[in-house]
C-alpha cells in the first residue's frame, strides 16, 4: 500500500498517500507524524510563511493545554520540541495545588516559533511542502481520490486530513465592518465548505477574536503589575535539556478595566458587531468578547487583563482580555481609558472572525469521517479552539491516516489515557456548537492525566503504531524500572529507630513507637523524599522520585480513581453492534433515538455520555442489546 | 422464555369486596384457560372481560370476572390477566394457589413493575414511584408516593447538588483560570462552612426519610413467646380493637402479616411468628419460608412473657436473641399475680399490660409511640426520599461530603477533595436520575468571567 521510499525519485507524477490541507497547528502534526511513519505526504498551505502561525495569543500550553503538549510529544510530535527552543518565559501553573492539575504554559514567541517548526518540517523524510490553495475534493466510490486547487490542478491521494483553521468562508469583522478573509488579511477558501456540504458533511459557522496589539513604547509600565516566569528550568519535551537561561526570560504585565471602561462599552453596544447583529456564528463561552463580559457580569467593578510580548523581534505587545468586535475609533477610547495604557497606539484592531466547521458528530473516534472513507478533519474545522487542541488532534489523525493506510486499528485513546482521548470523545459523542476548549473539569480522571506522567502513559502505545524512534521507547523504559526500582525500594527498606534517627526523626517532629517502611513513612503528610533521603541514599533522577512521591502519597486517590475507571472500562466493553436499528428498540425517548442514530456510539459507555440520552433510555438499550445480541455469550449487559 | 408470574393485586388486609389476582407472562393466557369456566375467553380479543367460575377438580370455587390483555399494550407490555375475585380472602388466595399448581410463579415484592421498567414501559424513578403508589398503604404514604411522582424530591435533590456543583465549579475556576485573581479563591478555610451546611441538610434528609420509610411501609411489629404466653390473645387485642379483617382461614394466612393496623396514623403490620413451622402446602411453604426473613427484618419484636410465672430457659434464650433489635419486652396477664423473677426489670422497654381489660394494651400502645416518636412524625416529612435505594444514595452522599471535611483535617490539596465531592454530587444525580459532566461545564461558564 505504501510507496516505498526509495522509489520517490522515480515518481515524479503527483500522488501521495497522505496529503494534509493547511499548515497550522493541527497541520503540521499530522504532517510530520505522517511522514516519519512512513507514508509519503503533501502539506499544502496557502503560504508557507504562515506555517505554525500563532494568529491569537503568544503562548504554548497553559492549564490542561499544557499537558495535551506533553502528551503530544509522547507520542512523538513536534508541538513540545519546538515550543521549548522558541519561549521566552516559562511558568507551572498551579503549582501550590495538587499534582493533578500543574500545567506548564510558555510565552511563546511569533516569530521564531513558526520558523523553528518550519524547520523541523524542511526536515522531515518523506515530507514535501507546497503552496497552494485547496479548493475541492474528488470522491470515487466514497473514498477520497484526489484534491483540487484553485488553479485547476488534482492532486491525488490514499488519504486527506483537513487541517482548515478559520480559513473556510472566513468572514473578519470589526463593527459594522465586514470583509472576507482569514488572519492577517490572508485570502480564504471559498468553496471547499459548500463542495464538503455537497458531500454530505453538514457545516456549522462558527465565531472566534482577538483582541488588539499594542505598540511597546506606548505603553507607561510603571502603572502596571508585573508577572515573571518561573525560578526553575522546565522543558514540555521529554527528549531534551532547557536550551534557555532563567534570567533572560521576558515579564509580563497585569492591568485591569474600570468604570471608564465599561460606560464605553456598554453606551456603544449597538456598534459592536456581536451586539448590532452582524455575527451569525457562535462564539465560545470561555473567550467572551469584553462586551460579552460587561453584559453578562454587570456587577463586577474590574476586569483582569494582561499585556504579553508578542515577539523579541518586533515591538508589539498582546491585550488579553480585551477582544472585542466594535469599531476602530470605539477601540481607541477603550483602550485609552486603560491605566497605562494612556497614549496607547494601537497597531493592530481587535476582531472577530466567522468561519465555517464541520459538525463533529460526523467524525468517528479515529477523526475519520464518517461521510467519506479515508478523510480525516483536525483542529478548527472540527469545532475545536486553540493551537493545542489542535496539535493533539492533527497528530491523531495523521497517526490514524497511516494506520488506515497499512490497514490497521486506529489509535484511539480512552478517556482514562490522555487529555487528548477525552477531547476527541467529547467532540464525536457531545458534539460542539462552541468552539471547544480543553479545560481541566473535562477530564473525569485526570488525577491518572497529569503533566508529569505523560511519557509514561503513551510512549508504549506510541511505540506500538509506530510514531517514535526507538530511543525515545528505551529512554521511558528505562525510567519506568528505576520507577519500580525505588518504589520497591522503599517498600523493602525500613528505618531504623537508633538514637541518631530518632533525633533527626524529632526535627521533622515525627516519633514513632515502631520502625516503619520508608513507604508508610512517606504517607505522612509531614514528609517527603528530599527527608527520607537523610535516613536512606536515594541515587535516583528527580523525575521518578516525583512518580513515585505523587504514587505513594496519593495513593487512595489514584485507587479510587482506578475503580471509576474500572466502571467506565466495562461499559466501554459493552460493545454495540454496528448493525443496529434504533428504530427497532421500542420505549427509548424520540430524543434519544435521533441522538443514537446520530453518533452511532461503539458502546454502551460512549451512549451514555451523549447529551440528551438519559440513564432510562441507557437500561432500555442495554435491555435490547442483551436481548437481541448477547444470546451466544453470557456475558451481563 | 420468560416466567408467568401472578400475585394477589389487591391489599390482603385493608379488605374491600372484591379482590384482584394478577398474572403477567407469556404463559398468562393459557394457565387461566385451565381453571376457568367460561370457553369463549381462550380466543378472545384483547383488553376484554369475561364471566365466569373458577373450577377446579369440578369443583366451582369463586364467581369471577376475567381481564385479557394481550401484549404489548399493558402495564408490562407482557400478556397479562386480571381476575377479580368475590368470595373473600380464603377462595382468592385459593385461585391463586391454582394458578401456581398450573405453572405460574409467586411474584416477588414489585416484579410487575420491575418487568414494566425492564421492557421499557417506564423509567426508573417512575418505576420507583409507581412501586411506592400501589404499595402506599394509608393516606399518608399515598401522599408520599404522589410527591415521587410529581418531582418534589427531584427539586430536594436539586438544590444540593446546586451547593455542590457551585463549589465545584469554583474551584475548577481557580484551577483553569489560575491567574484570575478577583475570582474567590477556595481554601480549606472557607470550604469547611459550606460543607457543613451541605452535611448537615443530607442528615436532615437522611433521618427524616427513615421517617418516611416509617410512614410508607409501616413498622413490621414481630411477635414472639413461647407457647401460651398469650401471644393470640395480644394479637387479636390489637386487631379487634381496630376492627381490622383478620385472615383467620388456617393454612392460608400466606401473607405472614396477620393483620395490619393503625396507630396514629401510622400502620402496625402484625407479624405472628407462630406461623414458623414446617408445611407440606406449596403457597405455605412459600410464605414460610419468607416468615424467617420477615422475623430477621421486623422494625419491632416484641417479647411477650407471663407475669404470672418464673423465667424458663427458653425465655432467657428469646431475652439473648432480641437484645441486638429494637424490641419491647411486654408482661401479660398483669391482672394475675405477678410471679416473674425481679432480674427482668434490669431490661430496658418494660411494658405491663393483659389482653382481657379494655385498656390492657394501651401501655404497650403508647411505648410504641414513645419508641417510634411518632407523634412527631408529620406530613412535612412527605417530601423525603422514600425507598431504600435511594436513602442508601442519600448516606453514600453524605459519607462522602463527611470524608471531604475529614481530608480537609489532613490538608489534602483542593483539588483532590474535588474526587469525592464529585462523587456526592453523583451519588444524589443518581437519585433523581440525572449525572452529567455538561452540568458543571455549564456552571462554570455561567457563575464566572474568564477569557481572554
Amino acid at each position: 500500500m505504501l510507496i516505498m521510499i526509495k522509489n520517490r525519485k522515480e515518481v515524479p507524477k503527483m500522488k501521495f498517500d497522505c496529503i494534509v490541507v493547511g499548515g497550522g497547528h493541527a497541520g503540521c502534526e499530522a504532517a510530520h507524524i505522517s511522514a516519519f511513519m512512513g507514508a509519503k505526504t503533501l502539506l499544502i498551505t496557502m503560504n508557507q510563511k504562515n506555517i505554525a502561525d500563532m494568529p491569537c495569543n503568544p503562548s504554548i500550553g497553559g492549564t490542561a493545554k499544557g499537558i495535551i503538549v506533553r502528551e503530544i510529544d509522547a507520542l512523538g510530535g513536534l508541538m513540545g520540541r519546538v515550543a521549548d527552543q522558541s519561549h521566552f518565559q516559562i511558568k507551572m501553573l498551579n503549582s501550590a495545588k495538587g499534582p493533578a492539575v500543574r500545567s506548564l504554559r510558555a510565552q511563546a514567541d511569533k516569530i521564531t516559533y513558526p520558523q523553528n517548526m518550519f524547520h523541523e518540517l524542511k526536515n522531515t523524510k518523506n515530507l514535501e511542502l507546497m503552496e497552494g490553495t485547496v479548493e475541492d475534493i474528488i470522491v470515487e466510490k466514497n473514498k477520497i481520490k484526489a484534491i483540487v486547487l484553485n488553479n485547476g490542478q488534482k492532486i491525488e491521494t490514499e488519504t486527506l486530513i483537513l487541517t482548515t483553521g478559520t480559513y473556510l468562508k472566513s468572514n473578519i469583522l470589526i463593527g459594522n465592518e465586514n470583509t472576507e478573509g482569514g488572519p492577517h488579511g490572508e485570502p480564504r477558501s471559498h468553496y471547499l465548505s459548500d463542495n464538503l456540504k455537497k458531500l454530505g458533511f453538514e457545516i456549522q459557522r462558527l465565531k472566534t477574536g482577538t483582541p488588539q496589539r499594542i505598540k511597546h513604547s506606548s505603553i507607561d509600565f510603571s502603572k502596571l503589575k508585573e508577572e515573571v516566569g518561573d525560578n526553575e528550568y522546565y522543558t514540555f519535551s521529554w527528549d531534551h535539556a532547557p536550551s534557555y537561561k532563567l534570567n533572560e526570560q521576558q515579564k509580563c504585565y497585569l492591568l485591569y478595566t474600570n468604570e471608564k471602561t465599561h460606560n464605553i462599552v456598554l453606551s456603544n453596544l449597538d456598534k459592536s458587531a456581536m451586539y448590532g447583529g452582524y455575527v451569525t456564528g457562535i462564539g465560545p463561552r470561555y473567550c467572551p468578547s469584553i462586551e460579552d463580559k460587561l453584559v453578562r457580569f454587570k456587577d463586577k467593578e474590574r476586569h483582569q487583563l494582561f499585556l504579553e510580548p508578542e515577539s523579541l523581534f518586533y515591538d508589539e505587545w498582546y491585550l488579553q482580555g480585551f477582544s472585542t468586535s466594535m469599531p476602530r475609533d470605539i477601540q481607541e477610547q477603550m483602550v485609552h481609558s486603560l491605566e497605562g495604557l494612556e497614549h496607547a497606539i494601537i497597531t493592530k484592531y481587535a476582531y472577530a472572525i466567522e468561519y465555517d466547521a464541520i459538525n463533529p458528530l460526523q467524525i468517528k473516534p479515529s477523526l475519520e469521517s464518517k461521510v467519506i472513507d479515508n478523510i480525516f478533519t483536525a483542529g478548527q474545522i472540527n469545532g475545536t479552539s486553540g493551537y493545542e487542541e489542535a496539535a493533539g488532534q492533527g497528530i491523531i489523525a495523521g497517526i490514524n491516516a497511516v494506520l488506515k493506510l497499512k490497514q490497521k486499528e486506529p489509535l484511539i485513546l480512552k478517556r482514562n489515557e490522555a487529555y487528548i482521548g477525552v477531547l476527541i470523545d467529547d467532540l464525536v459523542t457531545k458534539g460542539t456548537n462552541e468552539p471547544y476548549r480543553m479545560l481541566t473539569s473535562r477530564a473525569e480522571y485526570r488525577l491518572l492525566l497529569r503533566h508529569d506522567n505523560a511519557d509514561l502513559r503513551l510512549r508504549d502505545i506510541a511505540w506500538k503504531v509506530g510514531s517514535i524512534t526507538k530511543e525515545q521507547y528505551e529512554a521511558t523504559r528505562k525510567k519506568k524500572a528505576q520507577i519500580t526500582e525505588l518504589m520497591d525500594l522503599l517498600k523493602k527498606e525500613k528505618i531504623k529507630l537508633n538514637e541518631e534517627n530518632k533525633s533527626k526523626l524529632k526535627k521533622y517532629n515525627i516519633e514513632l513507637s515502631s520502625s516503619k517502611s520508608f513507604y508508610e513513612l512517606l504517607k505522612r503528610p509531614d514528609i517527603n523524599l528530599k527527608i527520607i533521603a537523610e535516613f536512606l541514599p536515594l541515587p535516583f533522577d528527580e523525575l521518578m522520585k516525583e512518580q513515585v512521591e505523587i504514587a505513594i502519597k496519593y495513593e487512595g486517590y489514584i485507587n479510587k480513581t482506578e475503580r471509576d475507571v474500572e466502571r467506565m472500562l466495562k461499559l466501554e466493553e459493552k460493545q454495540i453492534p454496528e448493525d443496529i436499528d434504533y428504530d427497532k428498540i421500542k420505549n427509548i425517548a424520540s430524543e434519544a433515538r435521533q441522538k443514537l442514530k446520530k453518533v452511532r456510539p461503539l458502546s454502551i459507555g460512549q451512549a451514555a455520555r451523549i447529551s440528551g440520552v438519559n440513564p432510562s433510555d441507557i437500561s432500555i438499550l442495554a435491555v435490547y442489546l442483551k436481548k437481541e445480541y448477547s444470546k451466544n455469550d453470557g456475558r451481563d449487559l | 422464555m420468560e416466567k408467568t408470574i401472578c400475585a394477589i393485586s389487591t391489599n390482603p388486609g385493608n379488605g374491600g369486596a372484591i379482590s384482584i389476582v394478577r398474572m403477567s407472562g407469556p404463559a398468562s393466557v393459557e394457565i387461566t384457560s385451565k381453571i376457568f369456566s367460561n370457553k369463549s375467553f381462550l380466543m378472545a380479543p384483547t383488553h376484554t372481560i369475561h364471566y365466569g367460575y373458577i373450577v377446579s377438580d369440578g369443583e366451582k370455587i369463586d364467581e369471577v370476572l376475567v381481564m385479557k390483555m394481550l401484549s404489548p399494550r399493558t402495564y408490562t407490555t407482557e400478556d397479562i390477566i386480571e381476575i377479580n375475585c368475590h368470595g373473600g380472602m380464603s377462595t382468592t388466595n385459593k385461585v391463586l394457589e391454582l394458578l401456581i399448581l398450573n405453572g405460574a410463579e409467586l411474584a416477588e415484592p414489585g416484579e410487575f413493575t420491575k418487568r414494566a421498567f425492564l421492557n421499557g414501559r417506564i423509567n426508573l424513578l417512575e418505576a420507583e414511584a409507581v412501586g411506592d403508589l400501589i404499595e402506599a398503604k394509608n393516606d399518608k404514604a399515598r401522599a408520599l408516593a404522589m410527591n415521587g411522582v410529581s418531582g418534589s424530591l427531584t427539586k430536594l435533590i436539586q438544590d444540593l447538588r446546586e451547593k455542590i456543583v457551585t463549589l465545584l465549579a469554583n474551584i475548577e475556576v481557580n484551577i483553569d483560570y489560575p491567574e484570575y485573581e478577583d475570582e474567590k479563591v477556595i481554601t480549606h478555610e472557607n470550604i469547611l462552612p459550606e460543607l457543613k451546611e451541605i452535611s448537615l441538610s443530607l442528615q436532615k434528609i437522611v433521618k427524616e426519610s427513615e421517617n418516611g420509610k416509617i410512614l410508607k411501609e409501616g413498622i413490621n411489629v414481630a411477635f414472639i413467646g413461647r407457647p401460651n404466653v398469650g401471644k393470640s390473645s395480644l394479637l387479636n387485642a390489637f386487631l379487634e380493637e381496630e376492627k381490622a379483617i383478620v385472615t383467620d382461614i388456617s393454612g392460608t394466612t400466606r401473607d405472614i402479616v396477620e393483620g395490619s393496623v393503625n396507630l396514629n396514623g401510622i400502620l402496625l403490620n402484625l407479624i405472628d411468628t407462630a406461623g414458623i413451622r414446617d408445611t407440606e402446602d406449596i403457597v405455605e411453604k412459600i410464605g414460610v419460608d419468607k416468615s424467617k426473613k420477615l422475623l430477621d427484618s421486623a422494625d419491632l419484636v416484641i417479647l411477650v412473657l407471663n407475669s404470672n410465672e418464673k423465667l424458663t430457659n427458653e425465655d432467657r434464650d428469646l431475652l439473648t436473641k432480641i437484645s441486638t433489635k429494637k424490641s419491647i419486652i411486654f408482661l401479660n396477664k398483669n391482672d394475675l399475680e405477678s410471679k416473674i423473677d425481679e432480674e427482668i426489670y434490669q431490661y430496658p422497654n418494660i411494658t405491663i399490660g393483659n389482653t382481657t381489660s379494655i385498656d390492657g394494651i394501651l401501655p404497650l400502645k403508647n411505648k410504641i409511640i414513645d419508641l417510634f416518636h411518632l407523634n412527631e412524625i408529620e406530613s412535612k416529612d412527605m417530601n423525603y426520599l422514600s425507598n431504600v435505594r435511594q436513602v442508601t444514595l442519600a448516606k453514600k452522599a453524605l459519607n462522602n461530603i463527611k470524608n471531604v471535611e475529614q481530608q480537609i483535617q489532613e490538608n489534602i490539596p483542593i483539588d483532590m477533595l474535588e474526587i469525592e465531592m464529585k462523587e456526592a454530587w453523583n451519588n444524589l444525580g443518581l437519585i433523581i436520575g440525572a449525572t452529567y459532566e455538561d452540568e458543571l461545564i455549564d456552571n462554570l461558564f455561567q457563575k464566572f468571567c474568564l477569557g481572554k
